[in-house]
């Protein structure tokens, strides 16, 4: 393995590309977190009463739990206290109240991120709310969304303009006293979206978000909500990115999904936090709670990510199938290379009649890196003709990194049917030998290599989503005749 | 074309190739015989580049230049073709896409332009048809569930479309049907021509009915004990390699 090593070590030595921090002026809170702190939040963010009382109550309930340590990671403790709740780039004036308002210097950072909101807006129709740090920057492309009655916004507009929709649905896929992480992220969350798509409408355009965590010690808590309405349909992408720092950041996300009769959401994640550097110093932790709830019959929600960044992943996007023949997908590639460790995968809790569920995962772990795939696959009682089926690929470049694979399945309904299929390999010298013998350069040897082991996964990105991915795993996507 | 002087290569410190001497010209045609363990497929793969042997001593020219000192993918663009004996499969990489990556490195490094998806389409079918291969190969993952006799047309299309100076062919008779061995072997005469030479490494006289050399080489002890015309593989299938005084095939150490 030696010589495919030294190649790999080459390829998956690079830089971490996203790594400046832009020099802004902004408002962050002292580090530490009490009561006071959350309600500053809440007035800052001039929230309703209940607003306060949901956060107030998840930092209660947050205060009695302990952090959970069943993941196959390791890591020093978090102190909470050191990490400040709020950052909010300092605006100028008050509210940004088009492009053209927003700092220019934020821009210019997007514009190194690769997504130039301008040219987004026009080029490829996709319209972007921008997280940065704290708050929601700009959301594009509002008017024909508008017009299509498409609710995208920040989740803290939301909370203004539509306190029924939030209220009815925050919390309702992702109870605040779910887990540790989702109740800190119940009483500090300071944005994110909010995604209403109304009853049998085809939301025009792809939603997209960009989450950037800039400013030094700070925590980024983002929430987003999508509620899906009868016989609509929407596709959402997500990507992040964060500069590099020597510590260690925290990223405690949550995200809900309610999907109703006839829906269908779609949700991508191209995940490229910093992993920290070649000796494991630095990096997000991200610890992220995702789950769709599929409550109406026929409904369907397809999880598709690719995680490429972060110190620490801790992440299982889940689906709920209660409504029957309700379909749940979850479709994964996540490397790991230096000192990186992901514990991911997925839960389907099936509970309606004839619900099916697909889980593709593929793991790729390099360097010194640990990579686990954890997923649950759950049939309740009323699970009638239910099915699963689980695939778990891993592949190791590579002598030092380890792959784990935990699968749990629970039955509760006899008639339910569960495959699972489950494969480690390697990217062999021979394999290599043979691209090469055939002129082809190493790096680009492992990137086909490994392109042609996502396969199943990037084809479920959509096609933007798909050339950034690629481009992360450093590979070229296949020609369109193929 | 290619030069080999007193080669001399070794795997996992045991010698293996213990002084080669072999003069190959343009539009030649020759074949390395012997047995099991005497070295051939370690010469091909030391050839090619592999950085699992290591080469102790000797040179090897090709066209003049110091072939020794370049990586493989380097030998590969100047020319140097290895058709596997075991060709090893790449999951979820297209033969489509891996071949259109291997033709445009090729053509990258001659300084032409490198070919579209439409029309490496066109080209990979009409080769796929000259090796008797179904273009519906073409989708399939390299290698991927291919028998024995598939993966072996797979590496003559591939040599059809690198068009290489020096195409070694590493046992690619072998688990071969008399159909394939006949399709593997026109697809081999195609490949025969004035600017290139072929080097056949084989067990057997039988493909060599099919791709007639111009010279014979027996190869035993890591070294080349004797050449001469076709007439001298005719002499081996009769009289078997005893008469040359080569020890019995299954006592020598086999090869990689």
């Amino acid at each position: 393995m030696a010589n495919t090593d030294k190649q790999v070590n080459e390829l998956i030595k690079r830089e971490y590309e996203h790594g400046f921090v832009t020099e802004i002026e902004a408002d962050t809170f002292e580090p530490g977190l009490n009561e006071d702190v959350i309600r500053r939040l809440s007035a800052i963010k001039n929230e309703p009463e209940f607003m306060l009382e949901w956060r107030l109550k998840a930092y209660r309930r947050w205060l009695e739990m302990d952090e959970p340590d069943w993941a196959h990671v390791d890591f020093p403790k978090v102190d909470y206290n050191a990490i400040s709740y709020y950052s909010a780039p300092k605006k100028k004036e008050d509210m940004p109240q088009s492009l053209d308002d927003v700092d220019p210097e934020l821009l210019k950072t997007y514009e190194k991120l690769g997504i130039p909101l301008h040219e987004r807006e026009r080029l490829a129709g996709v319209a972007v709310d921008a997280v940065f740090d704290s708050v929601s920057v700009a959301t594009t492309f509002k008017e024909p969304l508008e017009k299509a009655g498409v609710i995208f916004c920040p989740i803290s507009e939301a909370v203004q303009k539509y306190p029924e929709l939030v209220q009815k649905y925050l919390g309702s896929v992702v109870p605040a006293g779910d887990n540790y992480f989702a109740a800190l992220n119940s009483a500090v969350f300071s944005d994110g979206s909010f995604v209403y798509i109304p009853k049998g409408v085809r939301c025009p355009l792809e939603l997209s978000t960009y989450f950037r965590i800039n400013a030094a010690n700070t925590g980024q808590f983002e929430r987003t909500l999508i509620v899906a309405d009868d016989d609509s349909y929407v596709s959402y992408l997500e990507g992040c990115t964060a500069p590099m720092r020597d510590e260690n950041q925290l990223h405690a996300a949550v995200v809900e999904l309610v999907v109703l009769d006839n829906a269908q959401i779609k949700y991508s994640t191209v995940q490229n936090w910093y992993p920290g550097d070649e000796n494991g110093k630095g990096g997000i932790y991200n610890f992220v709670t995702k789950r769709a709830a599929c409550i109406g019959n026929n409904s369907k929600v397809s999880w598709t990510q690719v995680e490429t960044g972060s110190a620490i992943t801790w992440k299982y996007p889940s689906c709920v199938l209660r409504g029957d023949n309700s379909v749940g997908e979850f479709y994964s590639v996540a490397l790991t290379h230096n000192f990186q460790q992901a514990d991911t995968g997925t839960k389907m809790i099936h509970m309606g009649k004839n619900t099916s569920s697909t889980i593709i995962s593929k793991g790729i772990s390099a360097g010194r890196s640990s990579n686990a795939y954890r997923g649950l696959v759950k049939f309740g009682p009323t699970a009638e003709g239910a099915r699963n089926f689980t695939q778990c690929d891993s592949l190791l470049i590579g002598d030092r990194c380890a792959a784990h694979t935990f699968p749990y399945i629970e039955s509760k309904n006899k008639s339910a049917i569960v495959e699972h299929e489950a494969t480690t390999s390697k990217v062999s010298d021979e394999q290599m030998f043979l691209c090469r013998q055939r002129g082809i350069d190493p790096e680009q040897a492992v990137s086909m290599i490994v392109n042609g082991f996502c396969k199943e996964v990037f084809k479920e990105l959509p096609m933007e989503f798909a050339v950034e991915a690629g481009k992360l795993l450093e590979v070229s996507l296949e020609g369109s005749v193929g | 074309m290619l030069s080999i002087k007193n080669l001399h290569a070794s795997v996992e410190g045991k010698e293996i190739l213990k002084g080669i001497n072999l003069e190959i010209k343009a539009g030649e045609v020759h074949a390395i015989m012997g047995p099991n363990g005497s070295g051939k497929s370690t010469l091909s793969q030391v050839l090619a580049g592999n950085e699992a042997f290591e080469v102790t001593d000797g040179e090897v020219l090709l066209n003049g230049e110091n072939l020794l000192e370049q990586e493989t993918e380097e030998r590969a663009r100047e020319g140097i073709f290895l058709a596997f004996q075991y060709p090893v499969e790449i999951p979820g990489v297209s033969n489509l896409q891996f071949l259109r990556t291997a033709v445009n490195a090729m053509r990258k490094h001659r300084g032409e332009e490198e070919m579209n998806a439409a029309e490496f389409m066109k080209l990979a079918k009409e080769v796929s048809k000259q090796v008797d291969l179904d273009p519906a190969f073409l989708k399939r993952g390299v290698n991927e569930g291919f028998s024995g006799g598939e993966k072996k047309r797979n590496e003559i299309m591939q040599a059809l479309l690198l068009q290489p100076q020096l195409a070694i062919l590493d046992e690619t008779d072998s688990g071969l049907d008399i159909d394939a061995l006949k399709v593997v072997s026109d697809g081999v005469n195609a490949l025969r021509s004035d600017d290139r030479a072929i080097l056949m490494v084989t067990h057997y006289q039988r493909l060599l009915n099919h791709i007639v050399p111009d010279h014979v080489h027996v190869l035993a002890g890591g070294r080349i004990i004797k050449s001469g015309g076709r007439e001298l593989a005719l002499e081996l299938e009769e009289r078997g390699y005893g008469w040359l005084g080569i020890k019995d095939a299954d006592e020598a150490t086999p090869a990689s």
